[in-house]
Formats: structure tokens, sequence, C-alpha cells
């Protein structure tokens, strides 16, 4: 293959750097009378909406008109698994939310007359956390169970210990922030510009808050500055919102949500809180787990049931439990609705488990690398929802490697002895694997369309049902593309992803895109090359079995002397009245799953990696450095390594900033309960290059062909942001090194995320040196 | 009058826009929508903007700063280059050359700000190529959601030096624009940039209420984020009253407006005073000292500000300028409350004076969530000085994040003062500190991380001294 497997930069990268490659937003100047919109927000977590009053607001110059309820002609609630998200609510259940939306002539106008709208309010008392909505009875779904062995029999034969363990929420924090433009175009149409990781669900929202058919609104998903999951069913409401004052206006309307109101206004990954009790061994042998997953699923159902079902798919990580019991519960809460987040529940189920798993190891004096390699999967094993493991020597094989590359014997050993000689710093390491499951768990969407039109010069536009969002899927389909047709790189031109071209597409999300989109692009690839081959066996006089592609030529096997070029190919094969257009298409093949049942294939396979992380720790702050971080990780055969290297280093550090410094804050004081506290980059803290370690060593795992897969590749995007629960695990190292040493039944308790504070609360409690001081 | 600025090369005239508006959105809406808006209060670097400024070397030099944080009517008179105008034509710049190389772009939208960062590090006059000269704060100010970083470390480090010939670094050759007073209108609302105190108090006399901006750090993020609106606007970065840099015998006395990383270039390598020099990285990131001033950070009197708790340690005086003439107060004396200072309707921050000698034995300390770009849950300026018998003869221990104001722990000062700085003087102090203060919790730590910090940092400036101390021994 001349393009699939080379290390090419992003499709985009020309224009990233230049400042040329177009967001939603940077549309509006195309727009020569659009209007922007901005949100009356709720000061209250949970209140009845009394009155609007508008009047002052609509009096002010440059405000066009404010959009209440009443402008909807279609069906005025965006929510996408169950109607459960009015677009304009009369009771509001969170902090933030948009009541009505004004439209100005400017943005700066808008805002100024949102102060100008009275919203009379009747407050009303808010659930705020888990603990609160389980106290209350207050869930979006009945409990979610996988069932599997004799959990209680078991329990109640071993040694057993329980645990507890909060695990935080992340905000996505896409550089680039919620956006749409809408417009009714000449023919009538809708035309919705969205920064939307499902335009096809876009579109149909849309045209159902209009009162429309899909076929009356077309979505255009241009290229997102990220999205993480943030965009695949939470762009929708702002596409509506543009759309409903555009069918008021006639103008183009434009929504584009600052930082501080997307954080306000949008879910995030699912803060979760996790009960268990463990059987085990006295040589770490774990032999059953009775594990009760709550998530905070925020105001509305969105995501969270299938967010819910991955996380109980993913609570056993690499560990074979032959006794085990998950039942997972969504509380239903007055704050942002959380939703998709990379990795969509599965790292919060792990977290909860590697947990457990340190538990067990403090229980019994045991490494936690040895407990944790002493429950690994092995070949033939198969999950607690029944679904064999299929490469699981994978598990052992990464792990393996990575301890190789990154010296772990002998850094274990150093590490001690560094601890030995130093009392107000320690540092701690710790080597955690990740296996996660591919697939859609909800079975229809995975499928895919692709639309490949040859023009008779021989260039090509290639239309696929994935969205660009920064992780590389155009220019992997690009490669597919102009391999499959034989063609430079250049000769194929990549098309804004668009519901005009390829209909009820999935959302680009579960990691699937590549899997999916990729094997529909080769699909359409292969009918137009197939009709070329016909016209170029015809041209060379030799077999159409023999006729080879490359690099924009075709030649008769054995004889690449003498070549047609693919522009003549594609002319002559116009002039031959042959069609050079195709649509491709691609279905996962064997999965299904049963909810009842609680088993089944859900996943079409398993990607694996391992990591090992370094910190060190200050005893006085409990503030940390991350000294060295090494991976190695399974991406099968890669398509384009550049890409999914980036893909591992990135999901590494976004995992590493959900786990350390990345905490949520939601305001409990009176004054403002409910409110996100932690909603702008200045009180809510990313990896900078400063938290990127210093040596980090990212290596994909090689010998690795997934045969199932297009060219024997594997889903890279969710995988490795489970790598930094190595950085977790490492934290928890060092606290216990602070320690006497010696056996702790009690375990090393450790805040999550472990900012500076909860590290330093965690040597506090393991050291009791210092009594906590008054309470919070 | 309209406001007129270089742009890429181009003149640029502006008039009638609202004095609120950022160079951000103004770049937008003229179509330079290269520059991203990510989080309109600095942090993100996404609207990073080159400018070319007269550096403390009286040399030219590509300045980068947030767009997002420049009022449009202070940008009259001067040049900046945006993303849009760094490449060749079609032929890419280095920077650019070496991010696409790399994989330094994923979803791209942070990308321009990074460009244009590795832009201004890669005109800087003397960088040496190759890891040795990476300088990593040159884009501490830049947030990547994708990469990770470390594809744009290794395109910052791969770095070779300009070319001759290579039309960005001709034009260092000559001198960075000067500029003049501005008197500017729009949507009736005025914003003055004065040149001198002597024209500036006319001004504030006349506009009684008008809002006083050095850099913007701070209060164009409530432009920005709180729709804040002034009466009036009066931008004092160029007044040249407030460049001073005056090592003296007896004080070291800076401007108000002189930048905080102008502050830094001066002090680095002169070992004159680590303390604030330690203070500087830890401040904020690159682009935002490019544009804050210490002026700034005292007058809006933040109890989480990391340069008070320095200067109290350092028992700065604030010199305090009106038409009536000057008067000083010691910093320990300015703030009344919180975000409350002694500065009266009519007067201004002139300069701080750092009196000498400086302490013997300082440090400073910051608690935060992140280590670069993050703001202190709690800060500390602490410092002795030991006399030859060996008993401590002056000592502060000034803290940020923990009161309504920066300030001063007092009681624990005098249980060291007079002392050996030893276990039982220290035990003695830490008592102290426990009580010293009550601060709040909220989303940066809780009210009983902060008094543990207040008392631990004692706890490690001991240590970390006695480390220093004993090594040096």
């Amino acid at each position: 293959m001349t393009h699939v497997g080379k290390s090419i930069s992003h499709e985009s990268a020309r224009g990233h750097v230049t400042g040329a490659a177009l967001y939603t937003d940077d549309l509006k100047t195309r727009f020569a009378n659009v209007l922007s919109a901005w949100p009356v927000c709720s000061p209250h977590a949970h209140a009845k909406v009394v009155s609007i009053d508008a009047s002052e607001a609509l009096t002010m110059e440059g405000v066009a008109t404010v959009l209440t309820g009443d402008d909807v002609p279609g069906n005025g609630n965006t929510g996408p698994a169950r109607q459960d998200e009015p677009l304009f609510p009369d009771v509001v259940v969170y902090h933030g939310q948009a009541v009505c939306w004004v439209l100005a002539e400017t943005e700066l106008l808008a805002r100024q007359a949102v102060k100008k709208v009275k919203v009379e309010y009747e407050a009303l008392e808010p659930i705020l956390t888990i603990e609160d909505a389980i106290a209350k009875d207050s869930f979006h779904t009945k409990p979610l169970v996988i069932d599997s062995g004799e959990v209680n029999a078991t329990l109640s034969q071993h040694k057993t210990l329980s645990g507890e363990v909060h695990v935080g929420g992340q905000e996505h924090f896409y550089l680039e922030a919620q956006a749409a433009i809408v417009y009714q175009d000449e023919s009538g149409g809708f035309q919705v510009h969205s920064s939307t990781q499902h335009p096809t669900e876009t579109q149909m929202i849309v045209a159902r808050v209009l009162g429309l058919s899909s076929h009356d609104v077309s979505c255009q998903s241009l290229r997102m500055g990220g999205a993480f999951g943030g965009k695949e069913v939470q762009a929708n409401a702002w596409a509506s919102v543009a759309a409903v004052g555009a069918n008021k206006t006639g103008r183009p309307v434009r929504v584009r949500l600052d930082r501080q109101r997307d954080m306000a206004l949008t879910g995030k990954r699912h803060p979760f809180l996790g009960r268990y009790k463990i059987a085990y061994g006295d040589d770490g042998e774990i032999f059953a787990a009775d594990i009760e997953l709550f998530s905070d699923g925020g105001w509305s159902l969105d995501l969270s049931e299938p967010v819910m079902f991955r996380a109980m798919f993913h609570v056993d990580n690499c560990y074979r439990i032959d006794h085990l019991r998950v039942v997972g519960r969504v509380c239903n809460t007055h704050k942002t609705s959380q939703t998709a987040f990379r990795g969509f529940g599965g790292p919060q189920g792990m977290v909860v488990i590697e947990d457990a798993i340190d538990r067990v190891a403090r229980a019994t004096g045991l490494p936690p690398e040895i407990v944790r390699e002493k429950n690994f999967y092995r070949e033939g094993d198969r999950t607690h929802f029944g679904q064999r493991v299929t490469q699981a020597e994978r598990v052992t094989r990464v792990v393996d490697e990575v301890k190789r590359d990154a010296d772990f014997a002998h850094r274990r050993e150093a590490i001690r002895r560094f601890n030995e000689t130093h009392e107000t710093v320690k540092r701690g390491i710790a080597v955690t694997p990740v296996k996660f499951g591919i697939s859609f768990t909800t079975a229809f969407f995975n499928q895919a369309g692709a639309l490949v039109l040859l023009y008779a010069d021989g260039s090509v536009q290639l239309n696929h049902g994935g969205t660009e969002m920064g992780q590389g899927l155009h220019t992997k389909m690009l490669q597919i593309a102009a391999d499959a047709l034989g063609t430079p790189l250049e000769s194929v031109r990549m098309m804004p992803t668009r519901t005009d071209k390829v209909p009820n597409t999935s959302a680009t999300a579960a990691s699937s895109g590549t899997d999916l989109n990729g094997a529909a692009v080769r699909d359409a690839c292969q009918q137009i090359r197939e009709r070329l081959a016909l016209v170029a066996s015809q041209k060379l006089g030799a077999s159409k079995d023999d006729i080879e592609f490359g690099d924009g030529k075709a030649w008769v096997f054995g004889s690449p002397e003498t070549t047609v070029s693919f522009a003549e190919l594609a002319k002559t094969a116009y002039l031959q009245r042959l069609p050079l257009f195709a649509t491709g298409y691609y279905r996962t093949p064997k999965i299904k799953y049963d909810e009842e049942a609680g088993s089944g294939k859900p996943f079409h396979y398993f990607a694996y990696g391992a990591a090992i992380t370094e910190v060190e720790v200050d005893r006085f702050t409990g503030q940390y450095t991350i000294v060295r971080a090494d991976v190695v990780h399974d991406v099968g055969d890669s398509i384009s390594p550049l890409v999914d290297k980036g893909q591992v280093e990135g999901g590494y550090i976004q995992g590493l900033g959900w786990l350390t410094t990345e905490e949520l804050v939601w305001r409990q004081d009176d004054r403002a309960k409910g409110m996100l506290a932690t909603r702008g980059a200045s009180t809510y803290k990313l990896p900078t290059l400063g938290e990127c370690p210093e040596e980090f060593h990212v290596r994909l795992l090689d010998r690795a062909t997934e045969p199932s897969v297009i060219h024997g590749s594997k889903a890279v995007g969710e995988p490795p942001l489970m790598l930094a629960i190595s950085a977790r695990e490492a934290l928890r190292d060092a606290v216990a090194a602070f320690g006497s040493g010696g056996k702790r039944p009690e375990g090393i308790p450790l805040g999550c995320p472990s900012t500076p504070e909860a590290v330093f609360w965690a040597i506090q409690n393991v050291t009791a040196r210092v009594q906590k001081v008054a309470a919070e | 009058m309209p406001i007129s600025f270089r742009l890429n090369g181009e003149e640029v005239v502006a008039d009638g826009v609202d004095p609120h508006v950022s160079l951000l959105h103004f770049l937008r809406d003229r179509g330079l929508t290269g520059t991203k808006e990510g989080c309109a209060e600095g942090e993100c670097g996404a609207c990073a903007v080159a400018f070319v400024r007269r550096g403390p070397d009286g040399k030219t030099r590509y300045v980068g700063m947030n767009s997002c944080l420049v009022l449009l009517p202070s940008v009259d008179g001067q040049e900046l280059v945006t993303v849009e105008g760094i490449a060749n034509g079609d032929a890419l710049h280095p920077v650019q050359e070496a991010m696409v190389e790399t994989g330094g772009s994923q979803c791209g939208y942070c990308t321009p700000g990074f460009v244009v960062s590795m832009f201004s590090e890669y005109y800087r006059d003397g960088r040496v190529a190759g890891k040795d000269g990476f300088d990593p704060e040159s884009i501490s100010g830049n947030l990547c959601r994708c990469t990770g970083y470390r594809p744009i470390r290794d395109a910052v480090v791969q770095l070779g030096l300009p070319k001759k010939g290579d039309r960005h670094l001709s034009r260092l050759d000559d001198a960075a624009p000067s500029v003049a007073a501005v008197e500017y209108v729009g949507a009736g609302v005025p914003f003055f940039r004065p040149l001198t105190l002597k024209d500036t108090f006319p001004i504030l006399a006349k506009h009684p209420d008008a809002t006083l901006v050095t850099g913007g750090t701070d209060i164009v993020v409530e432009v920005n984020q709180m729709e804040r609106r002034f009466s009036a606007i009066v931008s004092l970065e160029s007044v040249c009253d407030l460049y001073t840099w005056d090592l003296a015998d007896d004080a070291l006395t800076i401007g108000a407006a002189v930048p905080l990383s102008q502050i830094e270039e001066r002090l680095h390598g002169t070992g004159l005073l680590p303390m604030l020099e330690q203070v500087l990285p830890l401040f904020s990131s690159r682009l935002i000292r490019n544009r804050a001033t210490l002026g700034g950070n005292i007058a809006v009197a933040s109890p989480i500000g990391d340069s008070p708790p320095v200067l109290l340690a350092l028992d700065a005086r604030v010199v305090i300028a009106s038409a009536s003439g000057e008067r000083e107060v010691a910093l320990d004396q300015f703030f009344t409350g919180y975000r409350a200072t002694v500065l009266k309707p009519g007067e201004l921050i002139k300069s701080i004076i750092l009196p000498r000698p400086f302490p013997v034995v300082s440090k400073f300390y910051k608690v935060s969530k992140r280590v670069m770009d993050d703001i202190s849950t709690v800060a500390a300026g602490l410092a002795v000085d030991i006399g030859d018998d060996g008993k401590v003869t002056r000592a502060r221990l000034a803290y940020g994040g923990v009161a309504a104001t920066p300030a001063r722990a007092y009681d624990a000062e005098r249980e060291l003062v007079g002392h050996a700085f030893d276990a039982a003087s220290i035990a003695r102090a830490k008592e102290k500190l426990a009580t010293a203060f009550t601060p709040m919790s909220d989303h940066r730590g809780s009210a009983s991380y902060r008094n543990a910090m207040v008392v631990s940092l004692l706890e490690k400036f001991a240590h970390d001294m006695s480390s220093e101390l004993g090594s040096a021994s």
C-alpha cells in the first residue's frame, strides 16, 4: 500500500498553521445580515419560570427579537433519547439553563439586551449530589444489572474487603465552543452549519423543532475544534435555537457559546460513585466482586444509559473475575446533563476496579503490579457479560513490553532507594493495563456510508458519514481512498461532512469512525476501481484481473513500463457511459447484547494498552510532578502512525488532566446553589505543557494485526485515555511511601481527581502526622 | 479621531467602534478568523498575536499577547502580525513547517495561537537553536486539548535560526513604531491614552469616573465575561513616567506600568532579587506577563494576586501620584479590604519601591492545582534576615489567598525575630500561623487546606533553607 500505514500530517495541517482552516463560527462574516443569539440564563438550579418580560430589551436599538417557546413551529424538545429536553423550559432544572434567547445585530448588543430581560422565578429545592439523589430516589433509569457466577456464595467463602470511591467528572474543554449558523436557502430548505459530531441527529432534531421532514434540512459539520464526545448529542440544542430564529426572522442566525456559557450549559463526563465488595486470596487472586455504580446524570437522560452500560462492561478492565455482579444507576440531579466523553463510562468503571485492586494489594502486602498480573485475562477467558476476550494474551504482552521499555524493575528499586533517603519528597510508580471494547453498544449505530464521486478529469470528491474533530479521521479516509483507487492523495478532495451527501449516518463516536467509515469508503472506491479496471483491460489488452493501480496510473501485472493514466481511464469510462460515482456501505457483523440477560457480544473486538507512570510528590503541599510516562498501545496495524501516536499521547494527557488537576466544583451555598464554580480556563485547570512529562515515550504495539477490521487496524480514539490511570496509581504509590509500610487493609484512600489538596490529605491520612484542621 | 495601526503590513483604520471591543473581535469581524477565541480571559492563548515592540534592550522585537485582553483603541499607532501574516505567500514559515511535520496540530483550533507564540520565540534575540535553547515559557500560555503537547514541544525544539533575508527578521532591523497620544470616542465612550502623567491628571479631573487600564489582563476579563462597561477609559500603558527602572544604593524603584516580562528580563542573571525572579514565571503565562504590570496587580488588590506576598516580604512601598503631588504608602498599609485600597479618586500608582538591603534568605511559594499558568490557592513570600549571631533580625511572612487582602502574619514573624531560626522558634511561629487567618473554602481549595498550607509552607521554607544553607557550607 502506498498511503495506508505511512506517517502523514493531518490533512488540514496547512490550514491549521496558517489560520485558513475554517470552523463554524468563522463563517459568520460570510452572512451579511446574520443575527447573533445570546441566552437568558437561569440564576437557579431548580425553579418554575413564572413570567418572562422582554419588553425593555425589545426597545433597544439593534435587538431583532426575543425567542420564546411561542416561536417554535414544531416540537420544541431536543432530547435525543427521550423527549426530556425542552428548548424553552417552564421549569428550569439546572443553573444557567437558557430560558429564552435574544437575537440582535451584534453579539455585543445581544449580550447587553439579555440583561434587560426580566424573568420571574419561583425557586425550588435542587438535588446536587449523587448521595442526595440516592436518598430521594431520583433516578433516570431502572437499575441496570450484569450478574455472572455465584457472587454472594463466593463472597461468603473468602476474605473480603469493601470500599467506596468517588470519581470526578470532566469538562470537555474542546477549544472551539459550541456553535451553529442556520439560514433558509434559495430553495426554501434550512441549511445548518453546526459544530456537531452527529450531523444526522442535528438534522433530524432541527427538522422536528421546525415541524419539517428531514429532507427539508441539511446539516454540515465542516470541522470541529475538538469535541471528545461533547458534541455527540449536545450540539443539537444550539442548532435548534438558530433554526427557530432563522425561521422567525427570515435571516441567518448564529449561536455560539462563549467559554463560560459553554461550561455552564453543556454536559460533562459523568461523576461516579463506586461501591465495591471484593473476595480475595492471600496470593492476590480476586474471586468475586459485587459492585454498585452510581452516575450523576444531571437533568436529562442524554446518553447516560449507554454510558452506564459501558462503565459496567469495563468494570473488569483486564481482570478475570468469575463471580461478578455490577448494578448501575443513573442519578437525576439538577446539574448539566452529563454526556459522552472519550471513554464513555469506561474510564470510571476502570478507576473503580483499579481502586479495588490496590486495596487488595495493600491488604495482602503484595505489590499492586503483582496483584494485577495475577488476575489478568488469559486466552479463552470470558468477561462477566459472557464475551470471549479475544487476543487476551495482549494484556500480558503490552504490560511486559512497557515494563521492558520503561526499565520498570530497575526503576522500582531506584525509587525504593530514593524514598529511603528522602523524607519530604517521595516517588511512586505504577503500571496499569487497558482493555477497551470497540463498537457502539447500541447495535444499530454500527453502520456507515460513503459517496465517492469521480469526475471525468480523474479528480475525486470523497464524502463519508464521519466528522472531523481533530482525530485525523479525514486523513485516514484519504489514505484509504487513495490506495483503493490507486491515485495520489492530491487527486482526492475530502468534502465537508454533509447530510445531503450521506444520509442516516451515525455519530462519529465510540472510537469507531475509521472502522466504520473506512470500510464504507473502501467499498465505494473498489466499485469505481472495478469499472476502471474494465476500461484499462481494454486499453492495455489484458484481463481485468491482471490490472494494477497505483500513483494515478494503471498497468498490467508484470509490465509496469506501459501505463495508462487514471485521468484517461476516467475520461474513457465517462465516454463509454460507465457510472463514475459509487456509494459504499459497511455494517459491523456479529454483535449482539441482551440487556435483560446481561450477556452477549456487544463488542466487535478489544483494544489493549499499558502505561507506566512515575511521579514525585511533595509532602508539604501535596503538589507533584509527573516525572516520566511510558506507553505501549495496541492500534492494530496503524493506518496512520503519526495520527495514531497523536491520539495515544493526547488521550494519556487528557486522562491525566481528568485524574489530577481538572476539578469540577458546583456551589452548594445558598447564594448560588448549583452554579458551576469552575466555568472558565482560569478556574478549571487543563494540563499545560508543564504537565506533559519531560520523558514521555509512546510506542505503538507491533505485530498487532486485527484481521476483522479495515487494513488490520484498531480503533484508537478512546482507549488511551485510560492509560492515565497509571498516574493516579503512581500518586497513590508515592503517598503510601510516606507511611510506615506493611499491610494496610484500610488501603491508601486518594481523592479523585487527585489534586494537590487531595494528595496532601492522603499523605496526612497515611502519616496521621497532623490532624485535619477544622472541617470545611 | 479614528485610530489606525499596522496589521500584517497594511494600514488599518477604525472609527466609531466601541472601545470595549477587543482586538480579537475586531480582527474576526474583519474576516481575519485565524485568530480564535478559546476562553476570553487570557488563559488559552488561541487569540495570540505578535506586536512589534521596542524591548528594554532597545532592540525591536516581536511580543506575543492575548488579543482578547487588548482593547481596540489601545492598538493605535502600533504594529502587529496575526497568524495570517506569518507565511510568505504559499511558502509556510519555518514554525508552521515544524508544526505540520511533528503533528503539532490535531483539531487545529489552538494552533494559530501556538504558531504566533512560536513565531515570537523564533525571532528572540540570542536564542540558541535546539533543545538547549528551548524556552518552555514561550508556549506556556497556550492550551492544547488534543495533542498532549509532546509534538508541539518537539516542533519548538527543532526550530533552526532565522535566515538572512527573512522579511520578519528584516523588520526587526528598524525601530518599532513610537506611539502618540490617543483621544478616541466610540459608541459614546471616550478612550484616552496619554503619554505623560502631566497630561493624565487633567483627563482624570474631567472624567472622575474614568476607569484606569494598563495591561488590562484583569479588567478586560470582566469586560469580556460580565459585559462590564465604563463611562470613560484611560489607558496608562504609554505614560512614560510609569516606566522607571532605577536601581540605587538604597532601593530598586520599578515603574507601575513596566510589563512583568521586562522586570524578569532586567533581573535575569543579576541574582539581585531571587524571590521576585521566582514569582514571575509562576505568576502567569508569558503572553500575560508581556502585558501585565506590578502596578495593576497591586491596584486590583486581589487577595490571590501573586506579586503582593513577595512585595510585602520585600517591605515594598507604593508611590502614589495625583495632580496635587506624590505620597508613599507602605504596601502593608495599602490594602484596606477585599479588592479595596487607599487609592483615592484622581490617584494612581506611579511606582513601587523595594528598599535595600534585600532579605538574605527568601523564597516564594505558590500552591495551586497546576504549576504553570494557574491562580494561587495559597501563595507565600517568606523572608528572613539572620545576623552574625545567628539570630533572626527581620522576618516577613506574607500570604495570599488566606484573607480578604494579601496579608502578613505579624504574630508569627515576632516569634522568629530575636531567636535562632531553629526548630523551637519555627514551632512557635507555626503555632501562631495556625490561627493567623480565617480563609474561605472555594473551588481552588478548602479552608482547612489553606490553613494547613499557611503552616506547612513555613515548614517547607525552613526545610529548603536548611538544605540550601547546608549545601552551601
